[in-house]
């Protein structure tokens, strides 16, 4: 029988949740890397029991964590005895070593001024969908990473940076690579996305990348409202099916595009407010996606304090809410950008946490949801594994 | 010997009790302990000096001998008391504050 995995990355820890394929009794193990700020866990699509982590913390830096036997045991890789010396006597220990290529380069600071590059942590792991040694790292300040030996060391593909990086700009939360889609029908399309410079695009593998922001709009962030470069894209989701079909959730909008970002168009239609982080898209229907509308970019709690997944089954425009289960008063969490996962069982279950540490699932595509998680540490990250 | 204490997070990373022992070549200095340090705990680096420049992270303290040698040169040589391994070399997270 089938059953899932989810894997949640909190401020104080990762803890990992498991139930069969019904979803209806959990059982939690952690946290994992106590104490550390874990922003985001997932699993190879290659190798189910292949786990890569995100640990982090502002006294000692940053951490890569693996797991080969699916979150029961974790280590930085290369820590094995072999892997232990490097040619010159002194220990490799790499793994946590994210260094901007060449001319390190500057970009725009808060005072107009430019700032040089400075890496502060691991937002977003990606691993590869055709080889379980290549994982791809997003990082703040704003680059992308990647390693072609389990990660045990890493290397940038730094022609991101030279996309006009120079006028990216951090925000209030920094800027970093959040988001990274890996095209599963062209192995050298990447997608990602950064707080605050936009969408962006890489048809080679990762060499050379172009803006993909055409028909965003940002009147209140940007003095051109168009600009090429400079949008607060929260969080973009497409369906393996239809890759060329992407969602997007910016600052303020929900937008979408149909040919691979080169034209959006928003759809945000009937929602209450179209601020949020997260979008997501249901495992079996490339139509229909989900959002958690968040009152503004001021308030970062959802409208009216009722805690509502709204579901378009018509790829946008056209919304429901979705209320079943879910706190409808006095609820003034947020859900971040990369708490929101999908599993692929028949029935689709939709899974997110929230900044009040609880982690809600719905196992029947948001129809109604139950309370998987109700006290974690605030939660930063949620991916789910469907495992045979 | 060298005694180096570890903060309770470096602990759990490099599984290791309070308290480690290192072999350190003469003249036993901040880097030459550290060297060693990361040397036998490779997850360790990184964590208490930044990779390449192997400055000390900002909010990490270097303690000996009840004196906060954080802000000395990396090749000041450690006091005798930690050198005869009688005191131990502490690496500390430093107070959050709040």
């Amino acid at each position: 029988m089938s059953s899932v995995r989810v894997l949640v990355g909190t401020k104080k820890g990762a803890f990992i949740l498991t139930a069969d394929g019904q979803r209806r009794n959990w059982q939690i193990t952690g946290p994992h890397f106590a104490g550390w700020e874990i922003y985001h866990l997932k699993g190879s699509a290659l190798d189910p029991n292949r786990l890569f982590a995100s640990q982090s913390s502002g006294w000692f830096g940053q951490i890569i964590q693996r797991s080969d036997d699916g979150g029961k045991t974790w280590n930085p890789p290369g820590t094995k005895p072999e892997d232990l010396m490097g040619p010159d006597g002194m220990p490799n220990g790499k793994s946590n070593e994210f260094r901007y290529e060449g001319t390190v380069g500057t970009h725009k600071w808060y005072d107009g001024t430019q700032h040089p590059w400075e890496f502060k942590r691991i937002w977003h792991l990606e691993p590869s969908l055709t080889d379980p040694d290549l994982v791809y790292a997003g990082a703040e300040d704003a680059a992308l990473f990647h390693s072609r030996d389990g990660g045990k060391s890493w290397q940038e593909f730094a022609g991101l940076r030279g996309t006009k990086g120079a006028l990216w700009q951090p925000g209030a939360g920094g800027m970093a690579v959040h988001t990274i889609i890996l095209d599963p029908q062209n192995p050298r399309r990447i997608y990602v996305a950064i707080s605050a410079a936009g969408a962006f695009r890489t048809d080679d593998g990762g060499l050379t990348w172009k803006p993909i922001n055409r028909g965003l709009k940002s009147q209140y962030e940007l003095p051109d409202p168009d600009a090429e470069v400079g949008h607060c894209v929260h969080r973009i989701a497409l369906h393996p099916s239809r890759p060329d079909v992407l969602y997007m959730q910016k600052h303020w909008d929900i937008m979408r595009s149909d040919n691979a970002g080169d034209q959006w168009s928003e759809v945000s239609g009937n929602l209450p407010t179209d601020f949020g982080f997260p979008i997501d898209v249901h495992a079996h229907e490339p139509e229909t996606i989900y959002v958690v509308p968040i009152t503004s970019d001021s308030l970062h709690y959802p409208p009216d304090g009722k805690l509502r997944v709204y579901r378009s089954k018509s790829g946008g425009n056209d919304w429901e809410p979705l209320t079943k289960g879910l706190p409808q008063q006095d609820c003034y969490v947020n859900v971040l950008r990369d708490a929101m996962a999908v599993d692929t069982l028949d029935t689709c279950g939709v899974y997110f946490g929230t900044t009040g540490g609880q982690v809600y699932c719905s196992p029947d595509g948001g129809d109604s949801w139950q309370t998987i998680a109700s006290h974690l540490p605030p939660v930063l990250s949620v991916e789910v594994q469907t495992l045979p | 010997m060298i005694r180096v204490v570890l903060p309770y997070h470096l602990r759990n990373l490099a599984r290791v009790d309070e308290e480690v022992t290192l072999d350190v070549p003469e003249p036993v200095t901040i880097t030459a302990t550290l060297d060693a340090l990361e040397a036998r705990f490779p997850m360790l680096r990184g964590t208490i000096r930044d990779h390449g420049t192997l400055k000390r992270r900002p909010f990490i303290r270097y303690f000996a001998c009840k004196e906060d040698l954080s802000l000395e040169p990396a090749d000041t040589v450690l006091p005798d008391a930690v050198v005869a391994g009688t005191e131990p070399f502490l690496v500390v997270g430093a107070l959050a504050g709040g």
